[in-house]
C-alpha cells in the first residue's frame, strides 16, 4: 500500500509539469498583459514595471525563471496587488475556504447519506418522493440564487446570520455560506445515496444477512450501508477538490476573503502570477484528493488492493 | 425416531406480486408440510413458484410480493410474526442456503466476521465464545486450515468453500429445518457432489430436517424422503421419492422425469473433409504489470492444444470452470489473441486480423450460454437475428432480410410473427432458439456452442439438444460443444476433449471415453456426475 502511494505520487509529478507548463502558456496567450488596463500609465512607467517583473524577457526564459521559483516554493509576487506574494494571499484565503468547504462537504456527506439511506428505505413511498423532490430542488436552483434567499430571510428578515463577511472566523459568519455551499451537495449526495443503497438493498448477501435473522439495524448499517457507500467515496475526491478551493459566487455574495474570488479576478487582470498559483493549488488539492479516494477504496472494500 | 412430528406446515399459501402489468400470483395456495428431521423436495422448473414458497415462509420476498395463508413453524404462524419474533426464528430455527455462492456472503467483511455474528445474535456469546464456535463450524463443515480462513474474505474462497462457510452460517444456532434452495445448481459437478456429501453427513450429526428446492430430479432421487412437484404455482403431486419415480401419476411428473437428453450421435464418415484445425493453441493472459509496477503475472489458460474437427462433427469440450474451454473456443474463432496454428478449411487463420476475418466471420458463429445477456434488449428479435446480413450480405432488399427472418425462425421453431417482439417478452427457451436464429441466418459451417444449455431446465434442454441435431443434419454444420454437463454432451457429441487446467487430460470417441474413461480426472468427472444421482442422503 505505501509503495502504491509512493508511485502515485511520483506520478503526479509529470502530471503537475504539464499542468502548469500548459497554463503558463495559455494564459499568455490571451490579449494584454497585467499592466494594460489602467488608464494614463506612460508608455515609460510601463516598461519600468514590466522590466521590474522580467515580462521583458523573452518568453522561454520567463517561463524558465517561473519554473526555477516554483521548484524552490515560491509563487513569485501578485502583479495587481503589488503588496503581497501569491505564497502570502494563499497563506491567508486558503484556510479561510478550505475550513468553509470542509465544513460543507462534511455536512452533505452526512445529511446527503442519511437522505439517501431514508429515500432507498422506503422506494416508491412518500419518504423516498420527498427526498427526490428536495434533491432535485437543491440541484437545480443555483447558489446565486440560493445564497441572496438566505441573506434575505435570515439575516435582514430574521436577523438570525450576519448578511455577510468573515468576522474572524465567527461561527454565525459561517452558517450561511456554508449552507449555500452544502446545499447542490447534499442533493447530489442524497441521490446518489439512494440509488447505490437500492442495489445494495437487493444484493444477495442482504437476503443472507435478512434469512440469519439479524436485526434491521445490522442489515442496513452494517452490511448494506458500507456497501452503499462506494459511489459517494468516489465522488467525494473530485467534490472535496472543488469546495476546498473556495467558490467565486459565495465568496463574493457573502464578502469571504477566501481564495475562490482569484481565480476569477487574476484571470481577467491577467495577474499570470496569480492565475498560476491558482491552477497548482487546484491541481494539487484533485491528485491529492483522488489519491485519497483510491485508498478510501481499498479501505472499505477488501476487493480493492494495490500493489 | 417414531414418528416424527410435523415441525412445519405451509397451509393454503398464496404469493403475489404487484406489478406494472397487474398483480401476478407465483403460488396459487399449496399445502407443504415438513416433519422433524426429514427430507422434502420441492421439485420445479423455472417459474414453478419453488423458490417463492420458501422465500415467503421466510419474508424474504422482494418489497413487491406479498404471501397470505398459514406457514405454520411449532405452532406459530410466521406470516403474521412481528419482525423481532421472526428474527427469533430465522436463522435460529430456520435458516436457509441459496443457489448464488459467489454472491451470497458479504463482499466486505471477514468469514469470521460473518460467522460470529448470527451466533452473538441469536445465543448471546460474547466475541471470543463466538470465535471459538466459529472455528468449530468450520471444522464442522471441512474448510481448511480454518484459523487462517477466519480472516479470509469471501473473494478469496472458490465457490465451493463459500457454499461451505453458508452451510456453516446456516447451521451456527443448531436449527430444525435447514432449507436449501438450488444449493449447487451454481457449482461445478465435482464441487456439487462433495456439498451433497457434507449435507448429507450434517444431517446424520445433527437431525435437522431439510427441504431441498431443486429442478434436479438427480439430488431428489437419491436425497428426498417426499418430494412435491410443483408446476405454475401449483403442487401437481407429491408423495414417498421412491414411490413417485417408480410410478409418476401426473403428466407433468412424467415429462420432468423423461427429460434427460437421450440419443446419441453417430460420427462423420472418415472422409469428411476437415473444416477446423488447431495445432498447438496457446493463450496467455498477462495479469497486472505496467507502468512502474513491475513484471506481470503470466497465466497459460489453453495450453499448447491440438484438435481437428470434420464437417457434420460434433466436438464436446469437457471441463469444470477454469479449465479453458471457452478460452479455447474463442481462440479457435480467433477472438482472443492466441499463438500456434489454426486452419479454417483451407486457409491458415493463426495470423489473420480483424479485417481479415471479417468475411469469414459469417461462417463460424457462436451461440453463448447466456440467453438474457446476449441478446439487446433494445431491439425487436427481427433486428437481434437480421444483423448479422446487414454486415455479410449487404445487398439484400429489407424484403429480402424480412423473408429470411422467417425463415430462420420457423427452422429454430418459433412463430414467425414474433420477429416484431422484443427479447424480453419471451422465455430463456425461447431465446435460446433465438440466438441460435441468429446464427443460422448466416448459413455458417461451424457453429461453437458456448454452454448453450446450462441456463435452462431440463425439459427445455432436451428440446434445444434435439433442434441443434436437427439443425447439424439438415445442413452438414461442424459444431464444437462447449459444456461441463456430460449428459447432454454424451447426448450431442461424437467426440469428446475432457480439458483440466488448460490441457487436454483426455480425448475419444463419445461412447469410449463414457465407458471406459482413462484419466483419473475423467474417472472423477464420470463419478461426480454419477455420484450425484447414486447418493442417498437419510438412512
Amino acid at each position: 500500500m505505501l509503495r502504491y502511494i509512493f508511485r502515485r505520487l511520483l506520478t503526479a509529478i509529470p502530471t503537475l509539469f504539464v499542468i502548469v507548463t500548459m497554463a503558463f502558456f495559455l494564459i499568455r496567450v490571451a490579449p494584454g498583459g497585467p499592466f494594460n488596463q489602467e488608464r494614463g500609465l506612460s508608455p515609460e512607467i510601463r516598461a519600468n514595471l514590466e522590466a521590474q517583473f522580467g515580462l521583458d524577457d523573452p518568453l522561454w526564459l520567463q517561463y524558465a525563471h517561473y519554473l526555477g521559483n516554483l521548484l524552490r516554493g515560491n509563487f513569485g509576487p501578485s502583479y495587481n496587488l503589488p503588496d503581497f506574494t501569491v505564497t502570502e494571499l494563499f497563506a491567508k484565503g486558503l484556510p479561510i475556504s478550505v475550513q468553509l468547504g470542509a465544513s460543507a462537504l462534511i455536512l452533505a456527506l452526512l445529511l446527503g447519506s442519511v437522505l439517501g439511506t431514508i429515500a432507498a428505505l422506503n422506494q416508491n413511498k412518500l419518504g423516498d418522493y420527498t427526498v427526490i423532490a428536495l434533491a432535485t430542488a437543491g440541484s437545480t436552483i443555483p447558489t446565486f440564487v440560493i445564497a441572496p434567499v438566505i441573506q434575505l430571510v435570515f439575516g435582514l428578515t430574521w436577523k438570525l446570520l450576519p448578511i455577510g463577511g468573515w468576522g474572524d472566523g465567527a461561527f454565525i459568519n459561517k452558517v450561511g455560506p456554508v449552507l449555500t455551499l452544502a446545499l447542490p451537495q447534499i442533493a447530489i449526495v442524497a441521490r446518489l445515496m439512494r440509488g447505490s443503497m437500492i442495489e445494495s438493498l437487493r444484493s444477495h448477501h442482504i437476503r443472507t444477512a435478512r434469512a440469519l435473522g439479524l436485526s434491521d439495524w445490522s442489515v442496513v448499517v452494517k452490511h448494506a450501508l458500507r456497501g452503499a457507500i462506494l459511489p459517494i467515496v468516489s465522488f467525494t475526491g473530485p467534490a472535496a477538490a472543488a469546495l476546498l478551493t473556495g467558490s467565486v459566487i459565495v465568496e463574493t455574495i457573502f464578502s469571504i476573503p477566501g481564495v475562490g474570488r482569484y481565480f476569477v479576478d487574476a484571470a481577467l487582470n491577467r495577474d499570470y502570477t496569480l492565475v498560476m498559483g491558482t491552477v497548482v493549488v487546484i491541481a494539487l488539492f484533485t491528485i491529492v484528493f483522488n489519491l485519497i479516494v483510491d485508498v478510501m477504496y481499498a479501505v472499505v472494500d477488501p476487493r480493492v488492493r494495490y500493489d | 425416531m417414531g414418528t416424527p412430528e410435523t415441525i412445519l406446515s405451509v397451509k393454503d399459501l398464496r404469493v403475489r406480486f404487484r406489478t406494472l402489468d397487474g398483480a401476478v400470483e407465483a403460488v396459487k395456495g399449496i399445502n407443504i408440510h415438513v416433519k422433524a428431521g426429514e427430507t422434502v423436495a420441492v421439485v420445479g422448473e423455472s417459474g414453478s413458484g419453488k423458490s417463492q414458497t420458501m422465500m415467503a415462509a421466510m419474508s424474504l420476498l422482494a418489497s413487491n410480493g406479498e404471501a397470505t395463508g398459514h406457514v405454520d413453524y411449532r405452532g406459530r404462524n410466521l406470516l403474521t410474526l412481528s419482525k423481532s419474533d421472526l428474527n427469533k426464528v430465522r436463522g435460529a430455527k430456520i435458516s436457509m442456503i441459496f443457489q448464488e455462492p459467489m454472491t451470497s456472503l458479504d463482499p466486505l467483511y471477514s468469514i469470521g466476521n460473518q460467522l460470529m455474528e448470527p451466533i452473538r445474535k441469536h445465543r448471546g456469546l460474547n466475541a471470543a465464545e463466538a470465535r471459538e464456535e466459529a472455528l468449530k463450524l468450520l471444522r464442522l463443515v471441512h474448510i481448511p486450515d480454518p484459523e487462517r480462513r477466519m480472516k479470509s474474505y469471501p473473494h478469496e474462497m472458490s465457490g465451493g468453500q463459500r457454499q461451505r462457510v453458508m452451510i456453516a452460517m446456516a447451521l451456527a444456532n443448531d436449527p430444525d429445518i435447514l432449507i436449501a434452495d438450488e444449493p449447487t445448481t451454481a457449482l461445478d459437478v465435482t464441487i456439487q457432489a462433495q456439498i451433497l456429501v457434507l449435507l448429507a453427513e450434517l444431517q446424520r450429526k445433527l437431525g435437522m430436517a431439510i427441504v431441498f428446492i431443486t429442478h434436479d430430479l438427480g439430488i431428489v432421487r437419491r436425497f428426498a424422503d417426499r418430494v412435491y412437484v410443483m408446476r405454475q404455482g401449483e403442487v401437481v403431486e407429491e408423495g414417498d421419492a421412491e414411490a413417485l419415480f417408480a410410478s409418476p401419476q401426473h403428466a407433468y411428473t412424467k415429462m420432468l422425469l423423461a427429460a434427460e437428453p437421450t440419443g446419441t450421435k453417430a460420427p462423420p464418415p472418415a472422409n469428411s473433409p476437415v473444416l477446423l484445425e488447431g495445432r498447438n493453441v496457446e493463450v496467455t493472459f498477462k495479469i497486472g504489470g505496467g507502468f512502474l509496477a513491475g513484471e506481470p503475472l503470466l497465466l497459460r489458460a489453453v495450453d499448447r492444444i491440438s484438435i481437428r474437427l470434420q464437417r457434420n462433427q460434433t466436438i464436446g469440450i469437457v471441463g469444470e470452470s477454469g479449465s479453458g474451454k471457452s478460452t479455447l473456443g474463442r481462440a479457435l474463432l480467433r477472438l482472443l489473441p492466441s499463438d500456434g496454428l489454426i486452419r479454417f478449411g483451407d486457409r491458415d487463420i493463426s495470423g489473420a486480423d480483424r479485417q481479415a476475418m471479417r468475411p469469414l466471420r459469417r461462417e463460424m458463429q457462436l451461440v453463448f450460454q447466456d440467453p438474457f445477456g446476449s441478446l439487446s434488449p433494445r431491439m425487436t428479435v427481427g433486428q437481434v437475428i437480421t444483423e448479422g446480413l446487414l454486415v455479410h450480405e449487404p445487398n439484400l432488399s429489407g424484403k429480402q432480410r424480412d423473408q429470411r427472418a422467417v425463415e430462420a425462425l420457423l427452422e429454430v421453431g418459433l412463430d414467425p410473427n414474433s420477429r416484431n417482439r422484443y427479447p424480453h417478452e419471451f422465455s430463456g427457451g425461447q431465446r435460446q432458439r433465438i440466438a441460435i436464429a441468429r446464427a443460422m441466418i448466416l448459413k455458417p459451417k461451424l457453429v461453437v456452442l458456448d454452454e448453450p444449455t446450462s441456463a435452462l431446465d431440463r425439459s427445455v434442454q432436451k428440446q434445444i439438444v434435439e433442434l441443434l441435431r436437427k439443425l447439424q443434419a439438415d445442413h452438414g454444420l461442424s459444431y464444437l460443444f462447449i459444456s461441463h454437463d456430460l449428459a447432454v454432451v454424451r447426448a450431442m457429441a461424437d467426440y469428446i476433449i475432457v480439458m483440466k487446467q488448460g490441457k487436454i487430460v483426455e480425448e475419444g470417441p463419445t461412447e469410449e471415453i463414457f465407458s471406459n474413461p482413462q484419466a483419473a480426472y475423467t474417472q472423477t468427472l464420470m463419478n461426480a456426475a454419477i455420484d450425484v444421482t447414486r447418493f442417498r442422503l437419510s438412512a
